[in-house]
């Protein structure tokens, strides 16, 4: 009797450790808690998505995909642990983080381990580095934020512009790149405000904003701070149009923000709200599993799953060694993956090129004004 | 001197709501030689109290009585009864680590039970601006100020001119003496308590739609409010109120006229001059008591 037991148990052992064998294990870490969590959450939530689907649809190359989830807690040193602890489970591929800062202290581990990470920081200096297995999951800085100027100085026709920004990697990159760009336009950069991550009082900087008087404020923060302040902006009665790139005109900065980000305006590489029948669909498949509309950061997480199952396939084979390589420079077709949303081209850096849109809050929605199309 | 103006008023109104936290921590240490660290932690969950009633199902009007008198319930009574009295008769320090890690309890299980990412709040005071000097100044401003100094000049009233507030200055000052003449020592206690539950939920209230809620809001109020106290006088409800009021202005003004990044670091700096040179506070007195 004990011996037929024991044949069972070492039965369903062996089983079970052959259908752990041939899944494809991919680790994300990511902002669960603290000043990034409505990132984290999104991104997340956005992977186990892209994992369900394509495991119901067989998996990629019959194998199933597995994901282990981390929280970094929004702080940077907590996000190097949690990789390095990732790296060590041996991973396909690494996910995350979504900050730039913890990207930037993260990546130098996942290079030396020769392990793909798709992240979701934006900061210009992430990819310009020379790190050869560090990708993009949306525009860096240097793709966006002259788009921005742009619009501020000839849409906006704003001689003057309130610049505040966030004094970390992610906020002092985009401000650094924006300032420059307005500069050679001809806008004059009349306040340059840095304000601190989690900062819960805007009320001075604001204040700092009224006396500049400027003709526009370009408001580069992450998404809990942007609410915070445009409900300050609102309180204190600024009217000058408002300008930011992605996270000022996020769902969750709408909802918590509410009225005060009525006419906000932005630029966006990615938005739920796009013109594009595969982006509507991801919404409402979203909504329906999440009970709430996500923002670009749930495009984010989704769109890196199939970043992994694009490279996979052309491939043939599951390699991690080999997947940075043969994602440089890979254009995935959404006709032939329309898991990836919007046709998209990958550099030699890691960075994309994708359409990108330009959106207004009307009535606590993104409604977009323009849509910029792929560069190449 | 306009922005200089608008500074102040926004400073006086977030100051004003240190004011209420602080007076709290006062009332405690006062009555029951209790400091609450868990005091912005008490500011934080009322609005989460707030919200969970609101997705009950109940208005906003219903939600706010139902946060206080559950504030009251537990961050009062229940706060007394199984932290403090327990805690109490190993002596201030315990007590103190006790409320430390009340306040970690307490943002873990929000974190747990709503979630890691911020919520938005509706606010009890209309949007909109008036003019006052000629300044357009915010209603929300305005109305937080005035709420906020309402609730401090109603609870001086209450101390100063009634016999309950007699009953609980003569509790703070000597229980023994006080129990002799027949004052209801440990019910005046309590009722500090409730009143201490009673202003962090005000508080709540008026900051969250600011702030937004989320687990780690109290951290900021919690430290702002315990540095307005000890400038103003830890043993005067009069120093917490002036104290809450200077830290509010001076953390604007520092924000705006020395760096953002450095703004947490003057209100510290001003706290170590306090120490130094005026250690009972700036309307505290020396060796006193009082309520």
């Amino acid at each position: 009797m004990k011996s037929t037991i024991l044949a069972g148990a070492l039965l369903a052992f062996a089983t079970a450790t052959s259908v752990h064998a041939q899944a494809i294990k991919l680790a994300d870490v990511a902002e669960l808690s603290g000043g990034g969590a409505t990132v984290g959450t999104n991104w997340k939530n956005g992977i186990d998505l892209a994992i369900e689907e394509i495991n119901a649809k067989g998996g990629v190359l019959g194998r199933k995909l597995e994901v282990t989830h981390a929280d970094s807690q929004s702080n940077p040193g907590v996000a190097r642990a949690q990789v390095q602890k990732a790296l060590d489970a041996e991973p396909y591929v690494l996910l995350g983080p979504g900050y730039s800062g913890s990207v930037k202290v993260t990546a130098p581990l996942a290079a030396e381990a020769g392990i793909a990470q798709i992240m979701g920081g934006e900061a210009a200096e992430l990819t310009q580095g020379g790190n050869k297995f560090l990708f993009r999951t949306s525009f860096g800085q240097q793709s966006s934020m002259p788009k921005v100027a742009k619009y501020i100085h000839d849409d906006m026709k704003a001689k003057s512009v309130a610049v505040v920004w966030v004094n970390n990697d992610f906020g002092r990159g985009g401000r650094d790149v924006v300032v420059k760009d307005l500069d050679r336009l001809g806008s004059k950069v009349v306040a340059d405000l840095s304000t601190e991550a989690g900062q819960a009082d805007f009320a001075a900087d604001v204040g700092k904003i009224k006396a500049a008087n400027p003709d526009a404020v370009f408001v580069y923060l992450n998404e809990e701070e942007s609410a915070r302040i445009l409900k300050e902006l609102k309180r204190q009665g600024v009217t000058a149009p408002l300008m930011g790139e992605t996270t000022l005109i996020g769902q969750k900065v709408i909802e918590l923000a509410g009225d005060a980000a009525k006419g906000a305006r932005g630029h966006v590489g990615l938005t739920t709200d796009a013109p594009v029948d595969l982006i509507k669909a991801f919404r409402d498949k979203f909504a329906k599993k999440y009970n709430y509309v996500p923002d670009h950061n749930g495009l984010k997480g989704y769109l890196a799953v199939y970043m992994v199952k694009a490279t996979t396939d052309k491939m043939g084979k599951v390699d991690s060694k080999a997947f940075a390589d043969n994602l440089h420079g890979l254009t995935i077709k959404a006709a032939d993956e329309p898991g990836i949303l919007m046709d998209v081209t990958f550099s030699d850096t890691g960075d994309i090129d994708r359409q990108s849109f330009l959106v207004e809050v009307i009535e606590g929605k993104q409604v977009v004004k323009q849509v910029l199309p792929k560069v190449k | 001197m306009s922005n200089l103006f608008d500074l102040v008023v926004a400073g006086l109104a977030t100051g004003a709501i240190y004011a209420l936290v602080a007076v709290g921590f006062t009332l405690l240490w006062q009555t029951s030689q209790t400091i609450n660290f868990a005091q912005g932690e008490f500011v934080m969950l009322p609005a989460f109290l707030m919200l969970a009633a609101m997705h009950a199902g109940a208005p906003f009007w219903l939600a706010i009585i139902l946060g206080i008198l559950l504030s009251m319930l537990l961050l009062g009574l229940a706060f007394k009864m199984l932290l403090v009295d327990p805690m109490m008769r190993h002596g201030v320090l315990p007590l103190a680590i006790a409320t430390m890690a009340l306040a970690i309890g307490l943002k873990e299980a929000v974190k747990q039970f709503f979630s890691a990412e911020a919520s938005p709040f509706p606010s009890i005071v209309p949007t909109g601006d008036v003019s006052i000097l000629g300044h357009a100044i915010s209603l929300q401003s305005i109305g937080v100020l005035v709420l906020a100094i309402l609730a401090v000049f109603g609870l001086t009233a209450l101390l100063n001119r009634t016999s309950l507030g007699h009953q609980m200055q003569a509790a703070a000052q000597n229980p023994t003496v006080a129990r002799i003449i027949g004052v209801p020592v440990e019910r005046m206690i309590l009722l500090t308590f409730l009143i201490n539950a009673f202003l962090v939920a005000l508080a709540s209230l008026l900051i969250t739609p600011i702030y937004l809620a989320k687990f780690t809001s109290g951290e900021v109020l919690g430290q702002a409010a315990f540095i307005a106290a000890i400038v103003g006088g830890f043993n005067q409800v009069r120093g917490a109120i002036a104290g809450g009021l200077l830290i509010g202005v001076l953390d604007n003004l520092a924000a705006a006229y020395v760096s953002t990044q450095y703004r947490a670091a003057v209100p510290m700096l001003f706290l170590i001059a306090v120490i130094l040179f005026r250690p009972q506070g700036l309307l505290g007195r020396a060796e006193e008591r009082t309520v």
